[in-house]
């Protein structure tokens, strides 16, 4: 039967498996899959793929990151594209004010749009999902009014283009902030009193304000780290490209970045996150499009795939059976 | 502690469990437990926070699965691999942690999973008409349409047993059914038991209240620490060995360890701590007065919707008042938010567990320090160094049994979730302590240990507001009892004045008291075992 069978199962490995939690399942599709890869796709296993691969998710990453917080209230932040866009598209119309200038513009934008999110989503109770589904299309729709009916706006400036293009030291500037990112999420999220607001405001909301949690306060604060993040990739995108294209850039990251988020194995209903988690999971798509596209799969059959990958990493992870 | 003949054992078990065993992650909750059901018995299951009382039903109604054991059901071998299939075969339970759905109405709940059709899509006139005659049955007035999130804790309890009562059940299961059921709704409880019972239902009744097992229960079983200790009736048991038996500990070291509990207020004259004067809101609050000085343990009683709880809210701030004064420390303060209130010097202890106290996904540790997070924090970032300490100097002197203070609370035994929600609100150090049912779902043993607590936070200068339903809580561990009634204070009790009946007089208040009184007494009727119960069993 199979309650004997469990019995039989040693307990230690069990548990070890439980600590390293949901990310487990994530972690170990990532090594299969690059396993697979370098030994079947010519030339993935070269430093100049991996690398790569690296600046290709460097964007997603940073969205993502924003991601996990706002998946981790137990909300969702669709809006991201649309803020990358006007961020974008902010900072190349002030350009010609200075880069400082630019870049504060363009977060500052971006900010703005989080803020409203926010306050719509914990002052006024509105659904998650509906209020950044408004502001993903209006937001690109400004984004498009910003830079004259979305027309590309050029960018001629090289120190800005530094953004997407540049390095420091070895490293790649993007992925420099990627990184950044990525340690500044997961500092906040182990330890700060605001991730654990964040953890106890997604996982139980009433029993979080009597504890004294500043909960509205937390969810603004969510919406608004996520839209900055959103905007930082979106001068990043805007750098790389040398223009600000409003009605391309940030084009479907939510959908990535949820994806990354999801496959990691931060709680969709909150109350649980990782951004080491959400890291394995921005790099698992990546390298699936990566290798995809160097094996010469047509791009609809990448999807399907990529879509199975995501339904299995995730069944890997459902709750267990006690 | 041996079977024994004086209950019908000699009948053919309907549910028959051996050797059970569950293992969560390492801890070992349940460690070979044998257990067996007849017919038309009410046995009670007793035993620590942490013993495994909900895990053996939980395994027994399909809720998990064991890791070794055996089962039968009527002679037949049995597992339930869901409680969908322990349902089909008569297996009921009513968790200790209510499952519901909030925004459906009362006849859905009860119906759920078996809606009654008509060419295939729901019957809602059958479904609502069967729903209220079962309710008119059990007694209970309630109306079918009612969203069942809109009723009280008390009354989506009912909700649930009858939706147990409803499925046919031949064994019914509650986990700690009156934690959140007022004097009237046990009595209700009382006579639905006993109707089952004369029907063969078999009735697990898991309680930490002494009192209802012995009106209730014909045979107990108890657990330590996930083992059997033993099966017998409960008639001729004394309380205090069943007390031993529990705590195995020797009926010596329990009347040695006794201190009683009684807090003699030193009740400076001073001014007093808190002063709420006239505190209003909407219609359930409509002018409370009430005064607690330092030192002194203060009783809030009243019956269901009388107000108590509203008041607590009010003073901490999560419902604010609308009119009326406070003054903490001889200073006004008008708290708007649970901030306000903590900022002030108050904290406030939840009744409602699972919707207002845990977070089920953080651990212990962090469940604990939630409130006193700003206090542990350094250039922004939490000291691990100074939680850790907090967490294992209330994780030792609250006895709270986890595998370790990074477990997560949702694993936790419901007792030992409630140490660890009122170690929350210690660890800030309030001037003024509210609980709310601060012993709800506590064993006694821990039941008593909180209580000192209480005593000592109170002795050393601390002032606690306590609302109980629970009377004898309410007369050993006040100071003085201020009681209410239709949102407003309708008497204060002086530390002589203090017993039952007089709380009871003024609860109710004229001429209900007759009926208050009556539904009260099964449960205060001490340590007389239910002689008459013993032989429906037979
Ligand atoms: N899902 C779970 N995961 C891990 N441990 C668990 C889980 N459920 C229960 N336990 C552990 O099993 C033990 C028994 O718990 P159980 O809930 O059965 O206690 P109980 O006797 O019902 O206590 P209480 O009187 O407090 O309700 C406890 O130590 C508890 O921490
Ligand atoms: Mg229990």
């Amino acid at each position: 039967m199979s309650e004997t069978t469990l019995a039989a199962v040693p307990r230690a490995g069990r548990r070890r498996l439980r600590l390293s939690g949901p990310t487990a399942g994530a972690a170990i599709a990532l090594g299969v899959l690059v396993g697979a890869n370098a030994l079947l796709t010519p030339n993935f296993a070269s430093a100049g793929n991996l690398w790569n691969v690296l600046l290709q998710v460097s964007t997603v990453l940073l969205v993502a990151v924003g991601m996990t917080l706002v998946i981790s209230t137990g909300g969702v932040d669709l809006s991201v594209g649309s803020v990358m866009a006007i961020a974008g598209a902010v900072a190349a119309t002030t350009l010609d004010r200075g880069i400082p200038v630019a870049i504060a513009a363009g977060l500052g934008a971006a900010a703005v749009v989080g803020l409203l999110n926010g306050v719509l989503i914990a002052r006024f109770r509105i659904q998650p999902i509906v209020v950044t589904l408004a502001t993903l299309i209006g937001g690109r729709g400004i984004a498009q009014v910003l830079s004259n009916d979305g027309e590309l706006v050029p960018i001629d400036n090289p120190s800005f283009e530094f953004l997407g293009k540049g390095h420091l030291g070895p490293f790649p500037t993007q992925v420099v902030v990627a990184i950044v990112a990525v340690a500044l999420g997961a500092f906040l999220l182990r330890a700060t009193p605001f991730g654990r607001y964040v953890l106890a405001a997604g996982g139980n909301p009433a029993a979080a304000r009597l504890a004294g949690v500043p909960v509205w306060r937390t969810i603004i604060t969510v919406y608004v780290l996520s839209a900055l993040l959103a905007g930082m990739a979106g001068l990043v995108e805007a750098a790389k490209l040398g223009a600000s294209d409003a009605a391309k850039i940030g084009l479907n990251v939510e959908l990535d970045a949820i994806a990354a988020v999801v496959v990691g194995g931060t709680a969709l209903a909150g109350g649980r996150a990782t951004v080491f988690g959400t890291v394995i999971g921005a790099l698992i798509m990546q390298v699936i499009a990566t290798s995809f596209n160097m094996l010469l799969v047509p791009y609809a059959w990448s999807l399907a795939l990529k879509a199975g990958i995501i339904l299995f990493a995730v069944y890997l992870q459902r709750p267990r059976r006690v | 502690m041996s079977a024994d003949a004086s209950v019908a054992t000699t009948d053919a078990p309907f549910l028959r469990m051996e050797g059970i065993t569950k293992r969560f992650s390492g801890v070992t909750a349940l460690d070979g437990v044998d257990f067996a059901l007849v017919p038309g018995e009410v046995h009670a299951l007793v035993g620590e926070n942490g013993a495994g009382k909900s895990t053996l039903v939980k395994i027994m109604t399909g809720a998990y699965r064991r890791d070794g054991g055996e089962m039968w059901v009527e002679g037949r071998p049995a597992g339930f691999a869901t409680p969908a299939d322990a349902q089909a075969a008569g297996v009921v339970a009513v968790h200790q942690e209510i499952h519901i759905l909030g925004f459906r109405t009362v006849a859905e709940n009860v119906f759920l999973g078996r809606e009654p059709r008509r060419w295939g899509v729901i019957d809602w006139r059958r479904m609502n008409d069967d729903t209220a005659r079962l309710m008119a049955e059990l007694g209970l007035d309630l109306d079918p349409r009612a969203a069942l999130g809109t009723l009280s804790t008390a009354r989506q309890q009912m909700v649930a047993i009858a939706r147990g009562v409803s499925l046919g059940a031949k064994v019914l299961v509650l986990d700690e059914p009156t934690s959140s059921l007022a004097e009237r709704e046990v009595a209700i409880l009382y006579a639905l038991i006993r109707r089952l019972q004369a029907q063969g239902t078999a009735i697990v009744y898991i309680s930490h209240r002494f009192d209802e097992l012995y009106a209730v229960c014909d045979r107990v079983t108890v657990l330590r620490d996930g083992k059997l200790v033993g099966t017998r009736a409960l008639a001729g048991l004394e309380r205090l060995d069943l007390v031993c038996q529990m705590l195995g500990k020797s009926r010596e070291e329990m009347q040695a360890g006794d201190a009683g509990f009684a807090p003699d207020a030193p009740a400076s004259a001073d001014e007093p701590l808190l002063h709420a004067d006239g505190l209003r809101r909407g219609t359930r609050l409509r002018g409370v007065n009430v005064e607690v000085r330092r030192g002194e343990i203060v009783g809030l009683a009243g019956l269901l919707g009388s107000g108590r709880t509203e008041t607590a809210r009010a003073l901490f701030g999560a419902d604010p008042a609308e009119g009326g004064s406070i003054r903490l420390k001889g200073k006004a303060i008008e708290p708007r938010s649970p901030d306000d209130g903590i900022a002030a010097g108050i904290a406030f202890l939840s009744e409602d567990r699972k919707a207002e106290g845990i977070i089920p996904e953080l651990s212990v540790g962090e469940n604990l320090t939630l409130a006193a997070l700003p206090t542990l924090t350094r250039f922004g970032i939490v000291s691990r160094a100074k939680q850790q300490a907090l967490v294992e100097r209330y994780m030792t002197r609250l006895g709270i049994k986890a595998s370790s203070s990074q477990q997560k609370i949702r694993e936790l035994s419901g007792g030992n979730q409630q140490k660890v929600l009122l170690a929350r609100w210690l660890c800030t150090d309030p001037e003024l302590l509210i609980v709310d049912e601060p012993t709800r779902g506590i064993d006694i043993g821990a039941r008593g240990e909180i209580q000192a607590l209480v005593n000592e936070l109170a002795a050393g200068g601390m002032g606690v507001l306590m609302i109980s339903s629970d009377l004898e809580e309410l007369v050993e561990g006040s100071s003085r009892v201020v009681v209410l009634r239709d949102g407003e204070d309708v008497a204060r009790l002086a530390r002589g004045e203090v017993t039952q009946d007089s709380i009871i007089r003024a609860m109710a208040g004229g001429s209900a008291t007759a009926a208050v009184a009556s539904a009260v007494t099964p449960a205060s009727a001490s340590d007389e075992p239910s002689a008459p119960a013993a032989e429906v069993g037979a």
